[in-house]
């Protein structure tokens, strides 16, 4: 209970800092919404270009992208923040976070504030509806509990992604953006059919990292498409698995990364 | 004395010329070594810019291979391949993201130091700017072009003319991405703090500027109003253009003749603010 209160001060105190300033922070707000909406209408836009896309239509794509989107979102409204991680390594304040009796995720977790991004996760959810909408779903009961499912297990591995992204920085303090291409890249990875790209590189990211899973696979088990490239019609329901595997990794690295933390001494 | 110490490097028509020039060039020289010291940060950002290049790459060539002719927004394959590498080669010499110097240095009340020095501040800010562009232009333009250039079949340019015009593009698209940055930064002068509005400038700039996909793609009303109502085509998509040979020599040269209109509007705007600004401020801090 005292570490429930613990969190809620903390939570309290970034609530205030960031809406000190109420012009920047209402821009914030509006903008945050923006961006996925951005994402989104990227994916419109190509299609208006090209009617069919690495053999999918525009709906079926959109079950992708709504996928990712909502799975991101959340992912990104709750441990995304952690991406600051290399701020407080260079600058040695992790050593105020390590010192104090709470875990140090939770506290870097709740070190921004998230309702600034709760007008994403609407855009997110928003567009997956439209996704399920616009195509002509077989529904059974397998497939109603994957499209619950798969946006749930896409943000436990996209927060994975996150917080081993943001771990780098324990090894690597002049990491910069390189965790942007995996977790930013991963997204933008996963929002169109997988068939678009590069044998070797759609290995790595789809099948080597795991970014298959998230959203084409469970697309194709929705809507009910044999997979161009072979794989098995089961290969839809394995995002959880492959989701609470990218979590174990996550969190022996970060243990390891934390332990291996020396400060600034400053 | 009369307060005009020959010494004192400072950049006014009521100086010799070759003073100015100097100052000017001290200030570009500090830009371009503090640039310098981010190796590591050069490294990160080259894999990050090759890992997009790919993944943009990728979904454009699909766009346009499922896209009648073989050709979408009037590029073809290998046109679309180059523009995506060489957006990721220019995207930090072009700078359009990640600098908020100017509002931190408002926000904590350094920007009083700077309002003391000899030089006006849009000035030094635009030297030191376009020293980072040389160091950038060095090391973070090359490594996505070659990559790219290994992995797909990339377009050479076939007019002679095309090569000093896409040079005097990108130095446009610097100097226009400047006064955009600045005028962006210097809302913090009336906020206090410039967070929102640099998020809003990093998601608006990305789009209209042609870095998430060739402006082409849109409607032709709505690719020329961006292109006519605001500098920030100007950014991305008309150096590549020029580079691709989109367009015929005559609207080649024409494209760049508008950003540098725009590059020139986005400047001045940058210097009125400042004054402006300057007239109103209460230095924070102590």
């Amino acid at each position: 209970m005292a570490e429930l209160r613990a969190y809620a001060a903390l939570l309290g105190g970034r609530f205030r800092s960031a809406t000190a300033y109420r012009t920047s922070f209402a821009v914030e707000l509006i903008t945050n919404a923006g961006g996925t909406a951005v994402d989104v209408s990227t994916v419109f836009v190509l299609f208006h270009a090209a009617k069919v896309v690495g053999g999918f239509t525009l709906g079926e794509a959109l079950m992708m992208t709504g996928l990712t989107a909502s799975g991101f979102v959340l992912a990104d409204l709750t441990v995304g923040n952690v991406d600051q991680l290399k701020t407080y390594v260079r600058n040695g304040t992790l050593d105020a976070v390590l010192v104090r009796p709470l875990a140090v995720l939770p506290q870097l977790v709740i070190a921004d504030l998230p309702l600034r991004k709760l007008m994403r996760f609407v855009v997110g959810v928003t567009v997956l509806v439209v996704a399920v909408l616009s195509n002509d779903i077989d529904w059974t009961p397998g497939r109603a509990v994957l499209l619950v499912t798969a946006p749930l297990a896409g943000a436990v591995f996209f927060g994975a992604i996150f917080v081993l992204s943001a771990s780098l920085a324990f090894w690597w303090v002049e990491s910069g953006e390189v965790g942007a291409a995996f977790t930013y890249g991963g997204r933008d990875f996963t929002s169109y059919p997988i068939t678009v790209y590069g044998t070797w590189f759609r290995a790595v990211f789809a099948y080597g990292l795991g970014f298959g899973f998230v959203a084409y696979h469970p697309a194709l088990t929705l809507l009910g498409r044999a997979d161009p490239l072979g794989l098995p019609a089961w290969a839809g329901y394995l995002s959880p698995l492959v989701a609470l595997a990218a979590a174990g990794i996550a969190g022996i690295v970060w243990r390891t990364g934390v332990r291996h933390y020396r400060s600034t001494g400053s | 004395m009369d307060g005009l110490d020959a010494s004192v490097p400072t950049i006014s028509p009521h100086r010799p010329m070759s003073a100015s020039v100097a100052t000017f060039g001290a200030l570009m020289w500090s830009g371009f070594r503090r640039y310098a010291t981010y190796r590591q940060a050069t490294v990160a950002g080259s894999f990050t810019n090759i890992v997009f290049g790919f993944l943009r790459c990728y979904v454009l060539l699909a766009v346009a291979a499922g896209a009648a002719a073989g050709a979408a927004g009037g590029y073809d394959a290998r046109q679309l391949a180059t523009f995506v590498w060489v957006g990721q080669g220019l995207l930090n010499v072009v700078g359009i993201w990640g600098w908020n110097d100017l509002a931190e240095r408002i926000r904590t009340g350094d920007i009083a130091a700077d309002l003391l020095r000899p030089v006006p501040p849009v000035t030094a800010y635009l030297a030191a700017d376009l020293g980072r562009c040389g160091y950038q232009m060095l090391t973070r333009f090359t490594p996505p072009v070659i990559v790219g250039a290994i992995a797909f079949p990339l377009v050479a340019p076939s007019r002679w003319q095309t090569v000093p015009l896409f040079a005097a593009s990108v130095l446009l698209a610097v100097i226009g991405s400047f006064g955009c940055r600045y005028l962006v930064n210097a809302t913090a002068y009336w906020l206090g703090d410039a967070r929102g509005p640099l998020m809003f400038w990093t998601l608006g700039s990305g789009v209209l500027a042609g870095l998430y996909f060739p402006l082409r793609l849109l409607p032709e009303w709505a690719t020329v109003t961006i292109w006519v109502a605001t500098p920030l085509p100007g950014l991305l998509q008309t150096p590549l253009d020029v580079l691709v040979e989109r367009d015929g020599p005559a609207l080649q040269a024409g494209l760049v003749a508008l950003q540098a209109v725009w590059a020139v509007i986005m400047v001045a705007l940058a210097g009125v603010v400042q004054r402006r600004a300057e007239r109103k401020l209460v230095v924070q801090g102590g």
